[in-house]
């Protein structure tokens, strides 16, 4: 990962980097003024750049989107370099293999990957970068390396009281060499490493000043808006734009293969124009797809030929005698609904082009457009912004392809900003997953369980190489390595891709769907058996040292056991997923008509180091109430091979007046640093679903949540 | 062209007077800080004052607004209740991915600054109107009983 052997970031001359910087584009005004970062003398590897001014600038690899990484990747880098962290510059990473995540092999941010994947690189390039400082002084000072040690951005020689800031010796550190094996801290050393420090970029997000991409304002830039065909597949018939081309602003009309687009003065205009053409679309082959038929077609699928993820041990004489039991799980299709709609900014002109937008995969949107527009990868710039919200939507970038087809028939650069609807209508969704499960019990314990899960192969298309053997290891995640120890083991996947539907990664990602599958069956198991679901989950974990102490703390902080008034319930969720061991239990109401109040979720979580403790536990906040909105609400249907939701009105969110008090309890762990972003969103729903058994004896095996159902006017 | 008070200053835009206030302000005046969320008033992202009463400025054509002073995210800091609540966000760390937050503040400054000592359910109606993704309510009720402490 260091590129070690040459001061440049490959396939990027840093003064190229600099002199955009100095643009006011990709340095970040993070109340430093920009121009202090404007020098780099120092610049030992893709991370670090020190300028003679002693300003500290630390490139970020992973892109903030909420998640607070930009200040977790921060102090892992400026803790090793022993960085003055109040005075560290952040920058947004250019597209470059520098940055690749060594998790992917894809420069990408995603899969609760970041600090996991990152953790030993940037500790390695932090303490590279400290050593080379220290070197260059030892060698001014001709004393021994030994003797010097670092302090907030300074290296000192104690026996002599010399000091030298890290700007004064940034000329003479870039002329040392390396350390092939840098040495790097003891856990006791750490000075910014697991204490709670205040995140980077929130003060420019308390008063307006943080630009995302759909804030981006290039010097005579146009605003565009645009429709793509609602049925899926479809595409432009014929165009009448005699009325938009009316109205006052309104500058061009554009129709590409499948969208049409209004490029005006504003995007009020451009949405008016938009809202007075008079398109016929040439519907295609999906037009008369609905949900009924691809639930079907699901359901058909699951019954088919499936390949065998794991098998341990034997399954068919575990399930030779003993208690049998046997139930089908389906989750539906989701928007991802992140509250900055698409956008993306193109400027094209026929040698070079420059595209302004917030991406997981700014990588993959600087060679798509290049390819696009036919122009050298070198000739497309990509800035990648704060992102208003990913959860998975801005793995892709579909929608920087079609500003850039835009783009090449618009004289200077243009803005497109997908309205609400489009960006709900125009996902890629979490598919549907239909999961087949049955146990056998034995003596009060679970000997046999077969999953098979049927569903949407997302890694075939994002990441091929990783699509193995027919097995999408994203759809059986949380399957194949199940926490408990059942012994005899078989799961199974059937890739089955949704007719007409785009798929694609949603957070909490494939652990969903397995989680609240396995969480909800081990419940319905334990009541059947009648044992307590605590306990019983706890026979099964004597090898899972790290996730029993989670379920024994979730347990008792949330009392567990204690009586709860009527129509009240507790339901339990424990998981091991993203490199975390975290358990939930959640205490939710339910009233005569079937109507929920969530009132409380308690967890404890096991993440290993944990680098921004506050981090943890407002990513942990955050998914839960993600994962509580889409098991309350979330679904996206489809007929006449549209999607029927449009908008906040009828795809609804989790509100302030329905968020649950909120409980997390962080183990102190000294193992490898786990993932946290995803791990909320996938330990509510079964949570939740077993505190609505709880209260009322419905089990529900789908979502969402079916009011019908748990009121008793449908049957389960 | 309209001439609008943003802020204590007189901002002169030339867009059509049915523009809603959300994009004169982004597109016409370059003040991005006032965010476009669902354009239909169901997420409060684009929450702006108008003689200090929260309103969702993706709704008012500007040429309905006439003298009456506009306050944005940029500017909200300048008053008292503004001031505390920006204080309290930052002190709680409400903010994730910050999209919704311009919203949230001016919905929170607004209700602190016409109660004082806003209890759950005032807080519930001041701010159910406003979507956060990234879930970050437990924190935003927790400051604005903060920046009311204050």
């Amino acid at each position: 990962m260091l590129a070690n052997e040459s001061s440049k970031v490959p396939g990027l001359s840093r003064r190229e980097l600099l002199k955009s910087g100095a643009a006011g584009v990709l340095l970040l005004g993070f109340r430093v003024p920009i121009a202090h970062a404007a020098s780099d003398s120092f610049a030992p590897n893709a991370f670090i750049r020190i300028g003679d001014d002693d300003v500290v600038t630390l490139v970020m690899p992973q892109v903030e989107m909420g998640q607070g990484i930009y200040t977790s990747v921060g102090m892992i880098l400026a803790d090793e370099l022993d960085a003055d962290f109040e005075k560290v510059v952040l920058q947004h990473a250019p597209p470059d293999k520098a940055y690749i995540n060594p998790i992917f092999g894809v420069q990408a941010t995603g899969g609760s990957t970041s600090v996991r994947a990152f953790w030993e690189p940037l500790r390695k390039a932090g303490a590279s970068a400290r050593a080379m400082l220290v070197e260059a002084a030892a060698q001014q000072w001709s004393v021994e390396l030994s003797t010097c040690r670092t302090s907030n951005s300074v290296v000192i020689h104690d026996a002599s009281g010399r000091k030298v800031g890290y700007g004064a010796i940034a000329g003479l550190a870039a002329t040392m060499t390396p350390p092939k094996e840098p040495k790097l801290k003891s856990i006791k050393d750490f000075t910014l490493i697991g204490k709670p420090v205040k995140r980077k970029d929130t003060p420019d997000k308390t008063d307006g000043k943080t630009q995302y991409g759909i804030d981006a304002m290039p010097a005579g830039v146009k605003f565009a808006a645009i429709a793509q065909c609602p049925i899926f597949g479809g595409k432009v018939g014929r165009v009448d734009d005699t009325k938009a081309k009316a109205i006052k602003g309104v500058q061009q009309v554009v129709a590409i293969d499948d969208f049409v687009a209004v490029v005006a003065d504003t995007t009020w205009t451009a949405l008016k124009g938009l809202d007075a053409l008079d398109v016929i679309w040439d519907e295609g082959p999906n037009a008369n797809v609905d949900s009924a038929e691809i639930w079907q077609a699901l359901r058909t699928a699951s019954q088919g030929p499936a390949v065998v993820a794991k098998e341990t041990g034997d399954v068919k004489a575990a399930f030779a005698d003993g208690a049998h039991y046997d139930a089908v799980y389906e989750l539906p299709f989701l928007a991802h609904a992140a509250m900055e709609p698409l956008n993306c900014t193109v400027h094209y002109t026929k040698d070079a082009c420059e595209v302004w937008t917030g991406s997981q995969v700014i990588g993959r949107v600087q060679a798509d457009v290049a390819k696009v527009v036919g122009l050298p990868i070198e000739k497309v710039t990509a800035h990648n912004f704060y992102i208003g919200g990913g959860f998975g939507r801005r793995l892709e970038q579909e929608m920087a392809v079609r500003a850039a087809r835009l783009a090449m028939q618009v004289d200077g650069p243009v803005k497109v900003t997908w309205r609400r609807e489009e960006d709900m209508q125009h996902d890629v969704y979490r598919p549907l997953y239909h999961n087949a499960v049955s146990a056998s019990v034995k003596n009060g314990k679970i000997v046999g369980w077969t999953h098979r899960v049927t569903g949407s192969a997302i890694i075939a298309r994002w990441l091929p190489p990783a699509f193995k053997n027919g097995i999408d290891i994203d759809a059986v995640d949380g399957a194949v390595d199940e926490p408990y120890d059942f012994q005899n083991i078989k799961i199974e996947y059937v890739r089955a891709e949704p007719l007409a539907v785009p798929t694609g990664f949603w957070r909490g990602v494939g652990p969903n769907n397995n989680f609240f599958t396995l969480e909800t069956f081990v419940d319905e198991i334990a009541h059947r058996e009648k044992v307590d679901p605590v306990a019983f989950r706890l026979k099964h974990l004597d090898n899972n040292p790290r996730l029993k102490a989670v379920v024994q703390l979730a347990a008792e902080k949330s009392g567990w056991g204690s009586s709860l008034p009527a129509r009240m319930g507790r339901g339990i969720s424990a998981q091991n997923a993203f490199g975390s061991f975290i358990s939930t239990v959640c205490e939710a109401e339910v009233d005569e008509s079937g109507e929920i109040r969530v009132h409380r979720c308690v967890a404890a979580v096991d993440t290993g180091i944990v680098v921004n403790p506050d981090t943890v536990i407002a990513q942990f906040q955050g998914g839960l109430i993600f994962g509580l909105t889409a098991a309350l609400y979330g679904e996206i249907t489809i007929a006449k091979g549209r999607v029927q939701q449009s908008n906040f009105n009828d795809y609804r969110m989790l509100r302030i007046n329905e968020a649950p008090k909120i409980e997390v309890h962080l183990i102190p762990s000294m193992e490898h640093p786990g993932g946290i972003g995803e791990t909320g969103t996938t330990a509510s729903a079964p949570a939740l679903a077993n505190a609505l058994f709880a209260a009322t004896g419905v089990r529900l095996r789908r979502l969402p949540i079916d009011r019908d159902v748990l009121a008793g006017r449908k049957p389960a | 062209m309209i001439t609008l008070q943003i802020n204590g200053q007189p901002h002169d835009v030339d867009v059509s007077p049915d523009t809603p206030l959300l994009w004169a302000l982004r597109d016409a005046l370059g003040m991005t800080g006032t965010k476009y969320g669902c354009g239909i008033a169901q997420c409060g992202a684009c929450t702006v004052h108008l003689d200090g009463q929260a309103v969702r400025s993706c709704q008012l054509p500007i040429g309905s607004v006439g003298s009456r002073a506009i306050t944005t995210i940029e500017g909200v800091g300048s008053t008292d209740a503004g001031a505390k609540i920006q204080k309290a966000w930052l002190d709680l760390e409400v903010i994730q991915c910050g999209y919704c937050q311009s919203g949230q503040i001016m919905s929170a400054a607004a209700l602190l600054a016409q109660k004082a000592s806003p209890n759950d359910d005032d807080i519930d109606a001041a701010m159910a109107g406003n979507i956060c993704r990234c879930g970050t309510y437990v924190r935003i009720r927790a400051a604005i009983k903060k920046a009311a402490a204050a």
